[in-house]
């Protein structure tokens, strides 16, 4: 059952269990290709959801130090769009089930063909992307590819977005919304910003689509904190920064996080 | 030389897009930003009191218009075309960043953000951007990649003195394009109370069009100038490009002039096959359409994707792209685009100022570079009018590294 419906029956799951499915983002490449591979094959064995699989960018402007650094050394370890896609394989191969979403800057897919991307990854065993950089009105630029493949398109909202906007993201996105829980880039906060419920509240008041909250979700507190509220949430940076003591630390805070659901 | 007719003030459209060029690749936590100052600049163009305000403070306050200089030496030792200077150096802080910051800063004001955030290259926009938020009672805040402020000294302390604060950029390649990566976070982080003022003509819409607009005085007064003082256009307009704001700014007014050749010049750093430049329109193996810092344009780049690192000896146009608006009139074949390489730009930096009594910065160099190649082949009573972008005051320690004591 791949493509979009795995990641829509990730969703009826974890309503079901009443829960928020948990969704971690991980870089291909970092530290070096075989640990983000066992770093991604461990946290599924913990029972994560879903995964974002990131694809290295030389100028990533919406990620903070943490996933920049990783991202640099990710690329001078030659990390690219295809080795990328090789992970996906190489992890279902493994017998990694969840859904994966592809999160990559604009710029590589381009150079790399937009629709033979679409193609490749789904041939590869993804589910889905999401383009950072690539506002609902350029999704032109993937939405036939997406939907011939059965592919989701993640796009985003944030405090900042209008009635509108929301709209017009509620109509482009498939799969589901990702929701930036703040105005600023990726990385770990010690608290979730005071005013998150109430900006979930003014989203769900327009879209019926899944909300997944990113940017800020370090701790097993934050999870619990939001597991009422969305439909998922994002942690990247904390699994990030953990895998520089190894991939039993990211193992570890994937099962905390998990368990805090 | 037959050009195809277009109608340049029909770009960019109402997406920000040039043809297939510009747009808008943004994350969604700026659009609504974006979206905001596309309504505030078109409420401040239809508002005369703004733009008397600015005509005012360009009149009083930048020293505008800025005089076009006749060549007269540089013309009679190249023999051939007469060559006429548009004096930007003679602008206040010293090139033509001014007119965009000036422009730029009072729409900040206008839309009650205390706080500026620019990035910057040479030094030039981050001092044209302290001045002008020294001058209307902003803060400032300026972005520069560590390795331009190490061989832009003298603008870093101006950018002080002027009561801005200076962020060093460690990231990437320390320069321009990672200055701009981190402007942009700053922005994304600090959206609601803050004013991006970008300092060329790239970016998301509607910077482009906009840099464009505020730079257009440049060619306007020229156009009327040049008139006034030889009785007809130019036979050609050479402006070099970086991001590409004083080149866009001389060509907008030259844009229906049919007669009129329009040449950019890229920086060619150590020659095209060293593949050390930024010569986007000249290496059409590593300089492709792409995507970045929010526009579609030509972007150097590796096979992958990722963003290549760009060498000029100027720090001004040492970037991995340039403005959508030149790859639109590349495309359309309105104007033409060459480079001139460190070696050039240094032998016309000394020429220039040896004929002239002008020292021009290392960035306007790459245009009297192009200048001293074509004039020789054009006939006496052709001429050539040069953007002469900014005074070389700032790059003197640059020139002593690459010449030593001349």
């Amino acid at each position: 059952m791949p493509g979009l419906e795995s990641i829509q029956a990730m969703f009826q799951r974890t309503h079901a269990e009443g829960r928020a499915a948990f969704l971690p983002y991980f870089p291909i490449g970092y530290p070096t290709y075989a640990e983000s591979i066992e770093a991604i094959t461990q946290m599924a064995a913990q029972g994560v959801d879903g995964f974002e699989i990131g694809i290295p960018f030389s100028d990533p402007l919406a990620d903070g130090p943490t996933i920049q650094a990783a991202t640099q050394i990710a690329l001078e370890n030659g990390t690219t769009v295809s080795t990328a896609l090789d992970a996906v394989r190489e992890l279902r191969a493994r017998d990694v089930q969840q859904p994966m979403l592809m999160f990559s800057y604009l710029n590589p897919l381009i150079a790399y063909g937009t629709d033979r991307f679409v193609q490749d990854a789904k041939a590869a065993g993804a589910d889905g992307l999401i383009i950072p950089d690539l506002p609902p009105e350029e999704a032109h630029l993937f939405a036939s590819a997406c939907q011939q493949e059965n592919m989701a398109l993640v796009f985003f909202l944030a405090p900042t977005s209008d009635e509108q906007r929301i709209e017009l993201v509620t109509q482009q996105a498939t799969g589901f919304i990702y929701v930036v829980s703040l105005t600023g880039i990726t990385g770990e906060r010690t608290q979730l910003p005071p005013d998150l419920a109430e900006f979930i509240t003014r989203l769900r008041k327009q879209t019926t689509q899944p909300l997944v909250l990113g940017f800020g979700i370090s701790t097993p507190d934050h999870a619990r904190m939001v597991n009422n509220l969305v439909d998922g949430f994002i942690v990247g940076s904390a699994l990030v920064r953990a895998a520089q003591n190894g991939v039993d630390a990211v193992r570890q805070l994937a099962k905390d996080l998990r368990q805090a659901l | 030389m037959a050009y195809i007719d277009i109608n340049t003030t029909n770009v960019p459209d109402e997406r920000g897009y040039f043809g297939e060029f510009g747009g808008r690749f943004v994350p969604e936590t700026l659009v609504p930003a974006l979206n905001e100052l596309v309504t505030a600049y078109e409420d401040a163009m239809k508002d005369d009191a703004f733009q008397q305000e600015l005509a005012y403070l360009q009149r009083t306050y930048t020293g505008r218009p800025t005089p076009v200089t006749y060549a007269k030496r540089l013309s009679e030792k190249l023999g051939g075309a007469q060559i006429y200077l548009k004096r930007e150096d003679l602008a206040h802080t010293g090139a033509h960043k001014i007119n965009n910051a000036l422009g730029q800063a009072l729409l900040a004001k206008r839309m009650g953000k205390q706080r500026v955030i620019a990035e910057t290259g040479a030094g030039q926009h981050g001092v044209a951007s302290a001045t002008a938020a020294a001058l209307l009672g902003l803060d400032c805040h300026v972005y520069m990649g560590s390795v331009d402020i190490a061989r832009q000294q003298p603008n870093v302390f101006r950018m002080k003195l002027l009561g801005a604060e200076v962020i060093p950029v460690e990231s990437g390649s320390k320069t321009l394009k990672d200055a701009i990566n981190e402007a942009i976070r700053d922005w994304v982080t600090n959206v609601r109370d803050t004013f991006y003022l970008l300092g060329s003509a790239l970016g998301p819409h509607p910077y482009p069009r906009m840099v464009r607009d505020f730079q257009s005085v440049i060619g306007v007064e020229a156009r009327q100038q040049i008139q006034e003082m030889t009785g007809r256009l130019p036979d050609v307009c050479v402006a070099c490009v970086g991001g590409g704001s004083n080149a866009i700014g001389l060509f907008h007014a030259f844009r229906d002039d049919q007669s009129v050749d329009l040449i950019g010049v890229e920086a060619g750093g150590h020659g095209i096959a060293s593949g050390q430049h930024a010569a986007r329109f000249a290496d059409l193996n590593i300089s492709r359409p792409g995507v970045l810092h929010g526009t579609k344009s030509y972007v150097m780049q590796d096979e992958n994707g990722q963003i290549m690192h760009t060498h000029s000896i100027s720090a001004g146009l040492d970037y991995a792209s340039v403005g959508p608006e030149h790859a639109y009139l590349r495309a359309n074949e309105r104007a033409f685009y060459t480079f001139a390489t460190d070696e050039e730009t240094l032998a016309a930096f000394q020429t220039l100022s040896q004929t002239e009594g002008i020292i021009p910065a290392l960035e306007s160099a790459h245009a009297v570079a192009e200048v001293i190649k074509r004039a020789p082949q054009m006939r006496r009573d052709q001429i050539i009018l040069v953007n002469l972008s900014g005074r070389g005051d700032k790059d003197l320690d640059t020139v002593i590294q690459a010449l030593g004591n001349i």
